[in-house]
């Protein structure tokens, strides 16, 4: 990573204004957006959305056509283009014929993907943009800093500076009074424009509209008072069907804003009349810039789903700590990456694709059905393919590619690491082989790894037979989890089976972009687990569940290895979590709890994999609460502890204060017991306890489970 | 339905009437308007765009009403305190506002006054988006418009804050005859 961009994480995150805003924002954001959907069956709407902008993304030129025939029909210009370039003489050209001098706009993000102001400012034309967040930007000379409140990471105090300038008096930082400036000062160039710019969030084929949602207004002023009217509009906003609109209306403010409609909605079709008597000329500009291509590709095709909510800016852990103008270039946050990196370009977005912790915050609350950290880890997979991994990374990933000699230096690591381990520092392995590298401290890896304590376990030889697998640090870091998954197992009856063969499920390598390196690990460990005729392959961690049930036939389809599909296939049938297996196993009666205990309050913290990829919830609460816990809710109970595997290490200072939240919102609870089923949770948040000096215990629900067995 | 409309537009800052004749809504904006200052002499006034509720109140009846002109230019409408007219529909869930306002007047009217009175037939709420879109369609209407509450913005510090390009306050009007049902 260079050293601007770190600079540039470490300003944003000193600014003490910005994570405040943003932090303060998206607390309250959870809240109100809750209320807004109150009624809704937000999957079936978002259902809805997903497939009617599907429907359209899969024939664009198609659709398109029908909107420019549609349109045009009724008096409309309409203009379509795949080059940016080709926009802007296009409205130059339009301004130019017509002796423009003074244009409004009304906010768009597809001019700022253009800059089209830049343009217009170079031929002597001014232009006011008149959305308040995006004119004191303009009057500041930034970007954006977030798709829907473009000035979010500014303080009254700065806004009532750029003000004073622009009315040469000194104003003070009252907000209402600030905001009756900025309409006292724009009010004259509304009224003086002679074309009016304007964004879409709806075109829609059928009927040749354009939908626009405004809360201030100033999108009617603009498509109202200039006799000229440029919609430019995004080829991605384009609906088939006029029933469309009622989804996305119904999507979009509940989305961005938790409103349950914007203050105005204007659906405008084919040029009205302006108040001289005269037609307006309408000229509507449909932009492709790389959204065919991206329609084209299997793996980006559902972008174009995306209403441009800024919901999932609203939830991610990064955004909300770093902002826009670390996160994103025009488009920020998750989104941001993936538009950054299509239509700037791939190189673009090497940097900020790097901020994405894959935490699934932001899939959870898509109303197009995006799933932004799956298309994430994607550029990461063709950046390395592009410019090949980092050379340090290929030494380590060629060792987790050989099971023998990784193992070993798992278990060499142990003993070289016994002198300088103090308490249970660990990083995410196999990722602390890099750390051997750089000769930094080592992680405390268990004197005997899991493999060899199962050896001592006597089984019980049943019909049922559930193959563990353990993923490495369970393994090697936490072999006292294993012991209490087999306890339990063994306690219903089930035979644990643990094949030696077995190794890394491959996520860090996948979520570095290596797909190769994962895809050899896939193959190894469905061998490994196939082997055996089970009924269950079990696993005690989230991320290797993932791995086993989703991710192996993905990788290996990727690249190309399609002859492993029917197994994997086969080993995600089989593949289940723990805590859903011991669910499982307390409702039909084959494994008890003791009785009467009260064992006082116990707090849980959700991990991302489990909660979002497997919808794991419930069972892990259920099940301690049925062991004689009282599980008492921490705040955002399902918020990312800042592990990320390899993440916590390449962006420690990212990573640092949201465990720092985590730990903040875990004492809160008062419990002094936290619960968690993954391993990787248990390493960073007792690693957070351990410094923070709290006394909170950090176990895996299987141990605290194991140890309330009936005997 | 009213009283989900009325709830949710009062929740989104608007305020919500309800009388039963076209000649007790005129009654209702005359009082008001005497009530908020607006006269001719002190440059106060409003302007009332043409629509349904003129035709059928009859506007002659109004003239010589000081302060209170029908034609609306941008400069009058831009400068004018209370900006008056129709709305077709009013939707319950979302305590929105909808009409064809393809007329620049209509759009003049309740964009750049400083408050908007908007006329709105009683008959005419709708439960939700879905029924409204049965009932409205872009080839016979250029410029449908929804209005939710009055203009507002929560770019500064995410203050929210009335009234930033449009107006400041949305007074609602529901009149029974208009729309023929009966309270
Ligand atoms: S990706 Fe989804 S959540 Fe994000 S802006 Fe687009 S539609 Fe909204
Ligand atoms: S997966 Fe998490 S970190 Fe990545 S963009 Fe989504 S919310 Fe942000």
């Amino acid at each position: 990573m260079k050293q601007e961009f770190k600079a540039s994480i470490k300003r944003a995150l000193n600014d003490a204004n910005l994570t405040g805003a943003l932090g303060k924002f998206s607390e309250a954001y959870k809240v109100n957006r809750t209320k807004a959907y109150e009624g809704i069956d937000f999957e079936e709407l978002r259902g809805r959305i997903a497939e009617a902008k599907s429907a359209a993304a899969c024939h664009l030129d198609e659709v398109a056509e029908t909107f420019r025939k549609n349109a045009e029909a009724l008096g409309a210009k309409v203009f379509l283009t795949s080059d940016p370039e080709e926009v802007k003489q296009y409205i130059l050209k339009v301004a130019r014929d017509n002796g423009v001098k003074n244009v409004v706009k009304s906010k768009s993000m597809a001019t700022e993907e253009i800059h089209l102001n830049k343009a217009l400012v170079e031929q002597g034309i001014s232009v006011a943009e008149t959305d308040l967040g995006e004119w004191i930007i303009q009057l500041a000379g930034q970007t954006p800093s977030h798709m829907v409140m473009p000035a979010i990471h500014m303080t009254k105090e700065e806004v009532a500076d750029i003000f004073s300038k622009e009315v040469n008096e000194r104003l003070d930082t009252d907000i209402p009074r600030l905001v009756k400036v900025a309409r006292n000062e724009l009010r004259p160039k509304f009224l003086e424009a002679d074309m009016g710019i304007s964004g879409g969030n709806i075109a829609v084929a059928e009927t040749g509209s354009i939908v626009l949602v405004t809360n201030e207004g100033n999108a009617r002023l603009v498509t109202t008072l200039p006799r000229i009217h440029v919609a430019l509009i995004g080829v991605e906003k384009l609906v088939e069907k006029f029933e469309t609109v009622v989804p996305i209306l119904d999507a979009l403010p509940r989305s961005a804003t938790a409103q349950l409609l914007t203050s105005y909605v204007s659906i405008i079709t084919g040029p009205t009349q302006n108040d001289d008597g005269s037609t307006k000329e309408l000229h509507i500009i449909l932009m492709d810039n790389q959204r065919t291509q991206m329609a084209k590709d299997p793996k980006f095709k559902q972008a174009l789903q995306c209403i441009r909510c800024g919901s999932c800016l609203n939830v991610c852990p990064i955004f909300r700590l770093v902002g826009g103008h670390v996160f994103g270039k025009v488009y920020t946050g998750g989104i941001g990456t993936i538009l950054t990196a299509w239509f700037d370009e791939l190189k673009k977005s090497e940097e900020i694709q790097g901020l994405c912790i894959q935490c699934g915050n932001c899939t959870q609350v898509c109303p197009g059905k995006l799933d932004i950290p799956e298309m994430i880890m994607e550029i990461r997979r063709r950046l390395v393919l592009e410019k090949g991994q980092p050379l340090v990374q290929k030494a380590i990933f060629s060792v987790v590619n050989n099971r023998k000699l990784f193992h070993g230096m798992l278990r060499a690591a142990s003993v070289a690491g016994k002198p300088f381990t103090s308490g249970k520092f660990i990083r995410h392995l196999p990722l602390f082989l890099s750390e051997l590298t750089d000769g930094r401290s080592l992680p405390a890896i268990a004197e005997k790894p899991f493999r060899d304590l199962y050896a001592g376990i006597q089984q019980p030889k049943g019909k049922e037979k559930a193959v563990f697998y353990a993923g490495c640090l369970i393994d090697f870091a936490y072999p006292e989890t294993g012991v209490a998954l087999v306890k339990l197992l063994n306690k219903a009856g089930i035979e644990v089976v643990f094949p030696e063969e077995q190794t890394c499920c491959g996520a860090p390598a996948l979520y570095s972009g290596a797909y190769e390196v994962a895809a050899q690990n896939a193959a190894d460990n469905i061998t490994a687990l196939l082997e055996q005729d089970a009924q269950y392959v079990v696993s005690a961690c989230p991320t290797c569940t993932v791995a086993l049930a989703h991710d192996f036939a993905k990788t290996l389809e990727a690249v190309g290895r399609t002859e492993w599909l029917d197994k994997a296939k086969q080993l995600a049938e089989k593949t289940v979590d723990l805590a859903t297996l011991v669910k499982h196993l307390v409702d039909e009666g084959r494994l008890s709890f003791q009785e009467g205990a009260e064992l006082g309050k116990i707090t849980y913290h959700d991990s991302c994999h489990l909660k979002r990829t497997l919808k794991v919830s419930e069972q892990p609460r259920e099940l301690l609460q049925q062991a004689g816990y009282q599980v008492e809710e921490m705040f955002e109970c399902d918020m990312c502890c800042g592990m990320g595997g390899s993440y916590s290490m390449k962006l420690p200072e990212i990573s640092a204060p949201i465990l720092k939240r985590k730990l903040k919102n875990i004492k809160e609870t008062g419990a002094p017991l936290v619960a968690m089923d993954c391993p990787g949770c248990v390493l960073q948040i007792s690693g957070g306890f351990d410094q923070d000096g709290a006394a909170v215990r950090v176990k895996h629900t299987a141990e605290l489970l194991a140890e309330r067995l009936k005997d | 339905m009213y009283e989900q409309f009325k709830a949710r537009a009062v929740g989104v800052g608007a305020e919500v009437h309800r009388v039963g004749t076209c000649s007790d809504a005129v009654e209702f904006v005359l009082s008001f308007l005497k009530q908020e200052g607006v006269t001719d002499t002190a440059g106060s006034y409003a302007v009332w765009a043409k629509g349904p509720f003129l035709e059928a109140a009859g506007q002659e009846s109004l003239a010589g009403i000081p302060g209170l002109g029908f034609e609306v230019t941008r400069e009058r409408a831009a400068q004018a305190k209370v900006g008056i007219s129709d709305m077709s529909f009013a939707v319950a869930d979302t305590g929105s506002l909808v009409q064809d306002q393809a007329a620049p007047d209509q759009r003049l009217a309740s964009a750049l006054t400083g408050i908007h009175i908007a006329l709105v037939p009683s008959a005419n709420i709708v439960a939700d988006k879905a029924a409204l879109f049965a009932r409205i369609n872009p080839k016979n209407s250029r410029y449908i418009a929804f209005i939710t509450g009055p203009s507002r913005t929560a770019d500064i510090e995410r203050v929210l804050t009335i009234g930033v390009h449009g107006p400041e306050r949305l007074i609602i009007l529901f009149v029974d005859e208009l729309g023929g049902e009966k309270k």
